[in-house]
């Protein structure tokens, strides 16, 4: 089986409120002290396919992704988690392209990697959350998409895939090829990888391609917001002051505790 | 050409959810200066498009046997075919795991824009701007869509309901042809027993975070306070993850966004990530002993102790006030 696994690099979303910035003429985040890591659901996107691997044995996972240079480390860490491949589209046209170009550009790369089973995406990143990418991938390629998958099988030449729902959960039957977007769950955290395994992934050989190597090469394709764009980026001042109940002892506290919840819930 | 879509799913009903879309929808319609079209899909929907023709213009109504349960590319083929009819300015759907999951895909197949996660819809000259919370809740981005139709997902249930029409608005029976797609198939659906009534819904809500510890805690002490308060239960996705409690409890950016009377964060560190699932609480309470925790500053009220030593004590005295 061929799978191919979408990786975004993103900044670091964990980054405390106090430390974030923007730069509102950019519309963009700042760089700051943040690290560039990898979209969580991406990893969790990479970890449900390593483990779809170790089930069925024989099955191949490629690597790609669209950003910047810096994003070769994103693909080494993968490469490091045992990925087979790993391929790169240096972007060097808008910086942040909406998520019909990000599809567009990912889905050329795809089709000059050859042919696969199975595409995964990270159902958002961390950053701008679009949530689009894995949807509009498998239009680009005239395939089906299935969301918020957690878990994936292999049985009897089709793809049995469990997915989150509002309410609870789904089983699904797929015949390859499809494109999934991966959520997290308790089964798909990140492996880390073993240290070997880290030394290794930079002797590993790694596609690298422009847009022009794609074949993409008009201005709207390179300016990235023919989709849409950002008009505004601001951060919005909200500022609760939350009072700390106090007293004496504990029993206190949690009795103006007790008091304050009765009063905003009205009798319990 | 300035109308406005909705699309409605007869297996949700007419619910808060649907409502909130509604009332959208109009102001957006009334805004470009169009009518409000409803799309309904589903099998034994004329129930909700009578309830929907109270406040929408038109409906038009898919009711058939092959759409009696949600498949995706089925859903989206019957979409794609009901909005290339009624030629919209703009396409509005709710922000549900299906609506969610095709949108995208109905904005490439109509040659349109899509975002998703909206919180405010406004029109610029005939442009469609949405705002939306980005870097989990950190900052605020306004995206302009840049073709049409503008295909819009939202969080409906934070949107006022539509003012009802003076007379019913027309309902259209639509029959689509519809070869069923094997490609993909859902073949068992579950809902979580645990937390039977929607935690969206939930007037109170007791939630638990890593601080808790493991699934013990969420047992034995969180479940006894949430049944005294008439509360339902969730978590951060710490805890989802960790696999103490089921991921349905998750409330945040990928997870329910809540809006009860009370939220009650337990040994909840705050990530901005979480409070975008808390936005809209009316209140929001915490218990942590890290005076520092950042969901403080998203508190009415909150008390700085360990929650074992507080939770058994607030139980009783809950008990207490409420004799």
């Amino acid at each position: 089986m061929n799978i191919l696994v979408c990786l975004k690099q993103i900044l670091d979303p964990e980054i405390p409120a106090r430390d974030f910035r923007i730069d509102p003429i950019k519309r963009e985040a700042e760089r700051g002290a943040a690290n560039l890591v990898t979209n969580i659901f991406c990893e969790n996107a990479l970890e449900t396919a390593l483990q779809l691997r170790e089930r069925i044995g024989d099955a191949k996972i490629t690597v790609l992704s669209y950003g910047a240079p810096t994003v070769e480390d994103a693909l080494r860490k993968a490469l490091a988690m045992r990925a087979d491949t790993a391929a790169l589209v240096v972007n060097d046209g808008h910086p942040h392209p909406d998520p019909l170009a990000v599809a567009h550009v990912l889905s050329a790369a795809m089709r000059k990697l050859g042919a696969f089973d199975l595409i995964m995406a990270g159902r958002e990143a961390g950053d701008w959350g679009a949530g689009q990418t894995g949807g509009l991938i498998a239009e680009e390629l005239g395939l089906p998409c299935i969301a918020f998958v957690d878990r994936i099988e292999a049985v009897n030449g089709k793809l049995r895939l469990k997915r989150q729902t509002d309410s609870g959960w789904e089983l699904l039957e797929a015949e390859p090829p499809v494109v999934v977007t991966i959520t997290n769950n308790e089964h798909n955290v990140p492996r880390i990888p073993k240290v070997r395994d880290v030394m290794m992934s930079y002797r590993q050989p790694l596609t690298t391609w422009t847009l022009d190597d794609l074949g993409i090469n008009t201005d709207e394709a390179r300016a990235g917001n023919s989709y849409y764009e950002v008009a505004d980026l601001f951060i919005p001042q909200k500022e609760t002051r939350c009072e700390f109940v106090t007293g004496e002892t504990l029993e206190e506290k949690v009795e103006a505790f007790a008091k304050r919840i009765v009063e905003v819930t009205g009798a319990l | 050409m300035n109308n406005v879509v909705i699309c409605l799913f007869a297996s949700a009903g007419f619910d808060k959810s649907a409502q909130g879309l509604a009332g959208a929808g109009r102001r957006l319609a009334d805004e470009l200066g169009g009518q409000l079209r409803a799309i309904v899909v589903g099998a034994n929907a004329a129930a909700l498009g009578t309830q929907v023709a109270c406040v929408a213009d038109t409906v038009s109504l898919a009711d058939q046997a092959e759409l009696a349960e949600y498949q995706p590319e089925t859903y989206l083929k019957a979409l794609v075919s009901l909005c290339r009819d009624l030629a919209p300015h703009a396409v509005l759907l709710a922000n549900d795991t299906y609506s969610q999951e095709i949108a995208p895909r109905l904005a490439y197949r109509l040659g349109g824009s899509a975002v998703g996660d909206g919180v405010e819809v406004r029109v610029e000259g005939e442009v469609l701007r949405v705002s939306r919370q980005i870097y989990g809740g950190k900052a605020q981005a306004v995206i302009e869509l840049k073709r049409t139709p503008a295909v819009v997902w939202l969080r409906a249930r934070s949107f006022a309901p539509a003012p009802p029409r003076t007379e019913a608005g027309e309902i259209k029976q639509v029959a689509l042809e519809l070869q069923s797609d094997t490609r993909t198939r859902i073949i068992e659906r579950q809902r979580e027993e645990l937390n039977e009534a929607r935690l969206e819904e939930a007037r109170v809500i007791v939630s638990g975070g890593r601080g808790i510890g493991g699934p013990e805690p969420f047992t034995a002490e969180l479940k006894p306070l949430a049944e005294l308060m008439g509360a339902q239960m969730a978590a951060s996705r710490a805890a989802c993850d960790a696999g103490w409690v089921p991921p349905t409890w998750q409330v945040g950016q990928t997870g329910k966004k809540v809006s009860p009377d009370l939220y009650l964060a337990i040994a909840i560190t705050g990530a901005s990530q979480h409070i975008v699932g808390i936005s809209e609480a009316k209140n929001v309470a915490a218990i942590n002993i890290d005076p520092d925790a950042p969901i403080f500053k998203h508190c009415r009220f909150g008390i700085v102790e360990d929650y074992h030593k507080v939770v058994p004590l607030l139980r009783a005295k809950l008990a207490a006030l409420q004799k």
